[in-house]
């Protein structure tokens, strides 16, 4: 069965691999390449904790076959930090406690991150409707809505700058 | 959970793409936005010995307005329809359909040719393109063709579509004066399939009567069900509360659906008829200008 020398651009460097068709971008990510900040939940395209960005839109990475990266640019919960500082997103998330068991928060926090990077001033019900592909069994999702306004306040003045 | 074994194909051009097919016509899906058929090969539910990307081939993402249609490429994805101004204006059962389905992650890299392809009566978009009179057009070895949408769907996960085509179009007619739709879907969380939902286009005459209409229903059957009755029913009638009323037990009486965890028949017919009340009305709301 073929198997495909791809590129792949994450998080801003390149990453060269050999991957079967069959290979998930999930599993390339936390298991080829070890970066295990993505994770697998329900794996049939409910719950959003694979959420990844693909060319900067958020998609769940558990339905996207690795070789279909090839030449793309994905970033991953692991690229919001930079330098050591965190992401003003982590730093909501962080603030108003928009976490308990943690699991959905790396695909909240990217979805939030694509939101942003769209509507730098979103209301809660565009927050909500950007989230309900990501599920959450703890929050009730009260505090990841206050999280993701959070990151907007913090972003908001450097965008404007 | 990972599919079976299959080989992976990303021709950059439908003369590649179609010549793929024949060359594995027997053991070939084509691979569109991928988010159903990816996870039916998950499942194990479905499997190919190939898969044929058409994701790489240029030109088949847009929305054009052209003469008498709008004509909504294959691998347009639902994001793109539920962004579209056109779509948002001038037809707004796509742009309620494209909102409801699945979830807006998914959404970003399903596609509307794909929703119509996979042959699933529970997808939204096969009811609302019968509502809408819509035509698919497909690239073949021969050259392409046109099929009109009552004819596409021809059975559970089976479309007119033979296995060395590809869905290359979907054409809209555009609606006439005094035109509105309207489509209402019930379902138990985001992203799942609907209980039933309803898809409704109408054009009025000058005097306000029904000239036509389109009803179709989603998850109602083992194919998308075009409730005849009720369409034949309301032409040339007044739509007033009772004509509403009585085309939407029609509309629910066309029903067949299947008992399962999201209600018994009884219950999905009595959804279907209650949303055919309400998509009725708003698409009449909408064809008088009322928003």
């Amino acid at each position: 069965m073929a198997t495909h020398e791809i590129k792949v651009k994450i998080n801003g460097a390149e990453h060269e691999a050999k991957v079967e068709s069959r290979l998930l971008l999930v599993h390339l990510l936390r298991e080829n390449l070890g970066m295990t900040g993505t994770h697998i939940g329900c794996d049939t395209t409910h719950c959003g904790a694979c959420t990844v960005l693909l060319d900067g839109v958020p998609v769940k990475s558990c339905t996207v076959l690795a070789v279909q990266a090839d030449g793309r640019d994905v970033m991953t919960v692991e690229g919001l930090e930079k330098d050591g500082q965190l992401h003003p997103v982590q730093e909501g998330f962080w603030q108003e406690h928009g976490l308990q068991c943690g699991f959905c928060t790396p695909g909240m926090m990217l979805t939030g991150y694509a939101l942003l990077q769209n509507n730098p001033d979103p209301g809660e019900p565009e927050i909500r409707q950007a989230i309900s592909g990501n599920l959450c069994r703890c929050t009730g999702y009260v505090n990841i809505v206050k999280s993701i306004q959070h990151a907007a306040g913090k972003l908001r003045p450097a965008v404007e700058a | 959970m990972i599919p079976a074994l299959f080989d992976y194909h990303a021709p950059s051009t439908l003369e590649e793409a179609l010549a793929l097919l024949q060359d594995h016509r027997d053991d070939v899906k084509v691979l569109s936005g991928g988010q159903s058929l990816l996870p039916l090969l998950k499942l194990r539910l479905g499997s190919a010995g190939h898969l044929v990307d058409i994701g790489r081939i240029p030109g088949l993402e847009y929305i054009e307005e052209r003469d008498g249609h709008l004509a909504i490429g294959g691998r347009t994805r639902e994001s793109a329809l539920e962004r579209s101004e056109i779509v948002r204006t001038k037809y707004p059962l796509l742009a309620d359909t494209a909102a409801v389905i699945a979830d807006p992650l998914v959404r970003n890299l399903a596609t509307v040719g794909g929703n119509l392809a996979h042959g699933d009566p529970a997808n939204d978009h096969p009811a609302t393109m019968l509502a809408l009179r819509a035509e698919v057009v497909a690239a073949g070895p021969n050259g392409t063709r046109t099929i009109p949408i009552d004819d596409f769907f021809l059975g559970l996960f089976w479309t007119a579509l033979e296995p060395d085509e590809i869905l290359t179009e979907i054409r809209v007619p555009t609606p006439p004066l005094r035109s509105g739709g309207a489509y209402f879907k019930l379902e138990r969380k985001v992203g799942d399939f609907a209980t039933a939902a309803s898809a409704v286009q109408v054009s009025l005459g000058e005097d306000g009567t029904v000239a036509r209409a389109g009803i179709c229903l989603t998850n109602a059957g083992p194919k998308p069900v075009r409730a005849t009755e009720a369409e034949s029913f309301l032409a040339g009638k007044q739509p007033g509360d009772e004509v509403i009323a009585e085309a939407a037990r029609l509309a629910a009486s066309a029903a067949s659906p299947t008992p399962d965890r999201r209600g018994s028949v009884e219950f999905k017919r009595e959804v279907a008829r209650v949303l055919t009340a309400r998509a009725l009305k708003r698409a009449l709301q909408r064809a008088r200008g009322e928003h």
